[in-house]
């Protein structure tokens, strides 16, 4: 209590830092020093003014880029993981099926369509967040893109127009599937998640299916098929019904009635 | 919760941080994003149990710090063309930045101890572990910043504000 008041003391007591014992020497001090208490008393409003200047940057809504040092990379890293673990389980899942069925009829068999659903996912999990080299033919040139899978995969492809539900082509590849080439073609909104639908044009069965959902690891997956045709529209970021809305907008363009 | 979702947690306070150390809004997101990718690839330095704020503040600390030595060259080229590195200030925004520039007036490492003791409201033990300096550095530091600022501000609008002392 004896002790004199130091600068640190003050300091101390703009920031409430002082220990509880301590701050009644230093009020009653300033108390009879009129100067030093009003320098102080301007060191906590500065403080406050400080803090109400730059308080509205809380509230700013975080820019993607921000979030996605962190999150995307990790979640995405670990949707990469959980599709190889996936599809390992898939293969050994086939695998298993043929050395059964040699035996007994088998009770679930892997149709062309799952395969399509999962071969989809892998593609989408290992694309879609590659910064720089997302697509091997840009979306500005998107004739060339699809005359060229056109070409590949032996029939006449299109790359559907989502704009209406809020994607844009960024462009596409193609991509070795289970028996001949695929197609893959990516699509980004403007906050900068992305959808990719993968394309087949191989599809043994030759009939149609109707509308089906798979859930692979954390990706989710619309696919259809279409006589030899299958495809399959994949997101890792948006929910079911968001992903339902954009497959809807291209299933009616790929399949109109 | 992961680190991960407290690093995403502690991003608007990262951004608060940056923008009244930088100024502007780009340059100050462009240091918080460096930070949070230097934390990313750095959290298994972090050690469990610490304070997590406490080390992302160090980190970007040290970025900025990295940073500001980078663009030394760039700031000698600016000397050489004063059309450039004399813009005048703008207008109407003077008013509202006066604090701001204040601040941005101030020498880094005094900046530094006044942002986190008054806008992070860091204990100053917290203050000198996160910078790695004494305490007494700590102290010294904030008040010469104080002092400065209060100097500055004196001579602008501000100083109504906080001469109205019953």
């Amino acid at each position: 209590m004896t002790e004199p008041v130091s600068e640190h003391d003050l300091q101390a007591y703009a920031d409430g830092e002082l220990p509880e014992e301590r701050r009644g020497a230093v009020a009653a001090w300033l108390a009879a020093h009129p100067e030093d208490a009003e320098r102080i008393e301007n060191y906590r409003q500065l403080a406050q003014e400080l803090r109400s200047t730059y308080a509205g940057v809380l509230d700013e809504p975080v820019p993607e880029r921000l979030e996605h040092a962190v999150r995307p990379a990790r979640s995405r890293r670990l949707a990469l993981v959980a599709m190889w673990v996936g599809l390992g389980a898939a293969l050994g899942a086939v695998a298993g099926w043929q050395l059964h069925s040699t035996q007994t009829s088998p009770v679930i068999a892997a149709d062309g369509a799952t395969v399509l659903a999962r071969r989809a996912a892998v593609a989408h999990a290992t694309y879609s967040p590659e910064v720089r080299h997302p697509v091997e033919v840009g979306a500005d040139q998107e004739t060339h893109l699809v005359a060229w899978l056109s070409k590949r995969l032996g029939t006449q492809l299109r790359a559907p127009k989502l704009e209406s539900v809020g994607y844009s082509l960024v462009g596409g590849r193609l991509l070795p599937g289970e028996q001949g080439p695929v197609a893959h073609f990516m699509y980004q909104c403007n906050r900068g998640t992305r959808v990719t639908l993968y394309v087949r044009s191989d599809m043994a069965s030759n009939r149609s299916t109707a509308f089906r959902y798979a859930r692979e690891g954390t990706v989710g997956v619309f696919y259809w098929v279409d006589g030899k045709s299958g495809y399959a529209l994949s997101s890792g970021d948006i929910s079911k019904e968001d992903l339902l809305n954009v497959a809807n907008a291209a299933y009616q363009q790929l399949n109109p009635p | 919760m992961n680190e991960a979702e407290r690093l995403v947690e502690l991003i608007p306070r990262l951004r608060r941080y940056a923008r009244a150390l930088v100024g502007d809004r780009a340059t100050a997101d462009d240091l918080v994003q460096d930070t949070l990718e230097r934390a990313w690839a750095k959290l298994h330095l972090y050690r469990r149990g610490t304070d997590l704020r406490a080390w992302l503040f160090t980190v970007m600390h040290n970025v900025h710090v990295n940073r500001v030595r980078a663009s030394r060259a760039t700031d000698t080229l600016e000397d050489e063309m004063p059309e450039l590195a004399q813009r005048a200030p703008q207008g109407d925004a003077l008013l509202v930045r006066d604090l701001d520039r204040g601040i941005t007036r101030l020498p880094a490492e005094q900046r530094a101890v006044l942002l986190l003791v008054t806008l992070e409201e860091m204990s100053y033990e917290q203050v000198a572990r996160t910078l790695g300096i004494p305490i007494g550095t700590v102290m010294s530091r904030l008040s010469r910043a104080r002092e400065k600022l209060r100097a500055m501000m004196l001579g602008q609008p501000l100083a109504a504000k906080l001469k109205v002392v019953k």
